[in-house]
């Protein structure tokens, strides 16, 4: 694909002028964005930017781009942005601000602080982000050695639903993060030698063309089908995906524990598993084998809508596709059973020989080991805070896995429940950067609401103005976007140097904002005098600087396959895997001893035709939430007036056969309603979904309408998380029923 | 000299409306209007035998599509056919593009 792409001129280059039109060569990585980190040219005139494409010369995205990138300008160059810190001047609620310094908000922030720290302790401020940025590196440091705080959330997403559940899982069973092997690890693509293209991919659980999560790019498996790659899909609607599966499993939302264990069952019981590599290097299949018993494909069906018989065919498939990957998403978290199912999911790929074998289960870590800045890892300056203070994060007292697993959070739902009721101690601040709170990330959305009034000190880090900023800030600071910023990309590979191009009014970045706390409040944590020196360090494993970094654009790693057979995964150097038997857990002691199931089971999601038939007379359609449209990334996006045209108002996706029967019509707004509340969306009549289910779109506000209070840019009319519960997780504390719920639907 | 033309294998576009995006920036086209558009078929069961869907989208040029002739002539590739996600459109001579169009189902050929 590169060589007729390298001849199109400006091969190589950084920067270079077409016409009047200055174009830089960089990654993109939100704001705004997504999870990925595209290759892209930026054409800018002046300090504003005038169009964006892909780089073709891009082994990463091979210059194409989706529709939100190449409408970045009207982001980037929207007039509503936040431009200069601004301090509330009304109550809260009132859109009422005045324009202060930069340094009068450190002074008001730095005053804040050292009061809390006097008077209730560094614990008592808790920080927050978004998915899928380097805040996710950033507000950590923040947090830890700014704020001296161990309090870094994702927000009050119910559950820590979104990945923590898999990275749990991954953690104690794997001891690495293992991702579908589409080659994205060496430079040749498709082309390395050593690669082999997946017989089988099962997409579990997303659509990954539009979600694109955790670092890897959809429609890289478009790449591969085209090359011949078979499909199974998990998943309660029929995507596009599922649509070209040769298997396409139909569950009910929340019954994904009985799927994978029934795969199981037939795996093992019909000896169809890779009995070499079990042998040596996973640890209790017989008590794995035991536990699925109990879920024969018969006992699946019924509880998860599934048909036997295409368990048993799929279950088949998979195992004997070779090499075979699972392409894993938010549905597998957001659910009450999630490590179960992530754990079940874990067990597949293991037992079935695909761990880190070309085309397989990629077992991978960050480019040269960079991950400071340039990743999503959370324990950046965790381990210089004092056991003492450690041990006070919320939520691991009562729900241990937190404490391991491969990232360090306060728990949501329990941060929660510490603003509500003091206990254990009670937040003073709550920082929240690059997060939209409870019109995205929170469940019950108005309990959050509520909740976050209470808290006496909150600050805003963002580039718009959002409901939550107008609802709860007392000081709102204006964030750079991606193009404003110098910065750093692995997550996972390659490494990819983010250049600053433009300065929009009085913005920082979030690097610069991080680093001009530390200074002020824990100069030692913070020994760099500039962002650049600290980017130099964060660039130490790679042996570049930053300036060698941008010149080259990016830099690929070498590959490594079946690393377990080479010492490579291990701190002692051995053979093996990263975990604390060395070997696969397919049975795991530390559950044991912490109290929880030691092997995956089915959770029923607490509203559901089998916890709850009375409640069903009420509200009979089950709801699933959350799934990405093409548009929009999260709350994020809905000021484009040109993705506002694709997409205008939020939709319901409902069956025909439903629709007829309650009288509704393609394109009729109906009201969603359970017992926690209703909200308005417009329906689309879709056969791809089961006539028991309905789907609605989450993080709707409207930034055309009225920002004060009561309205807030419309944040009660639509917001699908007002239906859903916060507190209600599995005994793991991971895993929320955010995608599986109840509701009754009617014309609004 | 023969015409070009858009050879588009909808078997496997997405329909994520990179095509679309890409051409109204190109073009810069105000709401409402497209140089290329996304047509949708389905979904539906094909039988009630097995489990197959028909869901296909196609983007089909309009009459406002003039082929990225500045863009074209400075060595790039239109731009709906640079961007699109699944690699699915390919711009060329139509001589040539009816060769390949002969070499798979699931293709169409449009001369805008």
């Amino acid at each position: 694909m590169s060589d007729d792409k390298k001849a199109q001129g400006n091969s190589g280059k950084v920067q270079w002028q077409e016409g009047d039109l200055t174009v830089t060569r960089t990654c993109s990585w939100t704001a705004p964005g997504c999870h990925d980190g595209c290759s892209v040219l930026y054409y800018t005139k002046g300090n504003k930017l005038v169009k964006v494409e892909g780089d073709p010369e891009s082994q990463y995205n091979f210059g194409r781009l989706c529709m939100r990138c190449l409408n970045q300008p009207e982001l980037v160059n929207d007039p509503n942005r936040v431009k200069w810190p601004m301090k509330r001047i009304g109550e809260r609620g009132e859109n009422k601000w005045e324009r202060v310094t930069w340094d009068e908000a450190y002074d008001i922030i730095e005053k804040n602080v050292r009061n809390i720290w006097r008077d209730y302790g560094p614990e008592s401020i808790v920080t927050a982000i978004g998915t899928g940025r380097n805040t996710w590196s950033i507000v950590p440091k923040l947090t830890y050695s700014a704020f001296k705080s161990p309090n870094f959330s994702m927000g009050f997403l119910a559950g820590d639903s979104c990945y923590l559940p898999r990275a749990a899982a991954m953690g104690t069973m794997i001891g690495d993060f293992f991702i579908v092997d589409a080659s994205q690890l060496d430079e040749r693509r498709y082309a390395n030698p050593e690669w082999k293209r997946p017989e089988c991919i099962i997409i579990w659980g997303n659509n990954p063309i539009i979600s694109n999560g955790d670092g890897f790019l959809g429609h890289w498996i478009v790449d591969m089908m085209k090359m011949g790659t078979k499909l199974i899909v998990v998943d309660p609607y029929l995507t596009w995906f599922a649509s070209r599966a040769d298997y396409w499993l139909q569950l009910r939302p929340g019954t994904d524990a009985t799927v994978v264990l029934a795969m199981l069952n037939v795996i093992i019981e019909e000896g169809l598993y890779d009995k070499d590599f079990v042998d040596k290097w996973t640890y209790g299949l017989d008590k794995l084998a035991e536990r699925v018993k109990e879920y024969s494909p018969e006992k699946a069906e019924e509880i998860s809508w599934v048909p036997a018989e295409k368990i048993r065919e799929a279950a088949r498939f998979f195992a004997k596709a070779k090499p075979a990957s699972v392409q894993w998403g938010l549905a597998v978290d957001t659910q009450r059973a999630g490590v179960s199912v992530a754990n079940g999911i874990c067990a597949l790929v293991a037992i079935t020989g695909n761990l880190d074998v070309p085309g397989g289960q990629h077992l991978i870590r960050t480019a040269f080991g960079v991950d400071r800045l340039a990743h999503v890892s959370s324990d950046w300056g965790y381990g210089e805070l004092s056991p003492e203070m450690r041990a006070k994060r919320i939520g691991t007292d009562k729900y241990p896995l937190f404490k391991y697993g491969l990232c360090a959070t306060a728990r949501g739902d329990s941060v929660l429940e510490a603003i509500e009721t003091g206990r254990p101690y009670p937040v003073q601040m709550y920082w929240f950067e690059s997060t939209n709170l409870f019109i995205c990330t929170a469940s019950e959305a108005k309990r959050v609401y509520k909740a976050m009034k209470k808290v006496p000190f909150v600050v805003c880090v963002d580039p718009v103005l959002t409901p939550s900023a107008v609802a709860f800030a007392d000081l709102v600071l204006p964030a750079a976007m991606s193009i404003e910023r110098s910065s750093l990309r692995t997550w996972w590979t390659p490494l990819r140097s983010i250049s600053k191009i433009l300065q929009y009014e009085d913005c920082k970045t979030d690097e610069e904002i991080c680093l001009d706390l530390g200074k002020r409040l824990n100069p030692e944590q913070f020994p760099w005098d500039t962002v650049e020196d600290m980017i130099d360090w964060a660039l130490k494993p790679a042996g570049v600087t930053y300036k060698e970094l941008e010149a080259k654009v990016m830099m690929w790693p070498e590959v490594h396959y079946k690393k377990y057979e080479k010492g490579l995964l291990r701190e002692d150097g051995e053979p093996g895997f990263n975990t604390d038997t060395g070997l696969v857990n397919l049975y795991q002691d530390i559950f044991d001893e912490w109290g929880l199931d030691p092997l995956p089971s089915h959770m029923e999601p607490p509203y559901s035709p089998i916890s709850t038939p009375q409640l069903m007379k009420e509200y009979p359609l089950i709801l699933t939430a959350g799934s990405r449209p093409w548009e929009f990334f999260h709350s994020e996006h809905r000021q484009s007036a040109t993705l506002r045209e694709f997409h205008p108002n939020p939709r319901l996706t409902i069956n025909p056969e439903t629709a007829e029967k309650l009288d509704i019509k393609d394109g009729d707004w109906v009201w969603i309603e359970n017992n926690l509340g209703k909200v308005k969306q417009v329906a689309v009549l879709d056969p791809g979904i089961d006539p028991r289910v309905v789907h609605g779109e989450h993080a709707w506000w409207f930034p055309e309408k009225e920002a004060a209070e009561p309205t807030l840019f419309g944040a009660f009319e639509s917001n699908i998380n007002i239906l859903t519960t916060q507190c209600t997780t599995g005994p793991t504390g991971y895993g929320a029923p955010l995608k599986n719920t109840i509701c009754k639907v009617y014309k609004a | 000299m023969s015409r070009n033309g858009l050879l588009i294998d909808y078997e496997f576009c997405t329909g994520c409306h990179s095509c679309e995006a890409a051409c109204k920036k190109e073009l810069n086209l105000p709401a409402g209007k497209f140089g290329i558009k996304l047509a949708k078929n389905g979904p539906f069961k094909l039988n009630e035998v097995d489990d197959k869907w028909e869901l296909t989208y196609v983007p089909v040029p309009t009459q406002l599509c003039n082929l990225c002739g500045d863009r074209v002539a400075s060595g790039k590739k239109p731009n709906c056919v640079q961007h699109c996600q699944a690699s699915v459109i390919e711009y060329g001579p139509v001589e040539e593009l009816a060769v390949k169009l002969n070499n798979k189902a699931r293709q169409v050929l449009f001369i805008p």
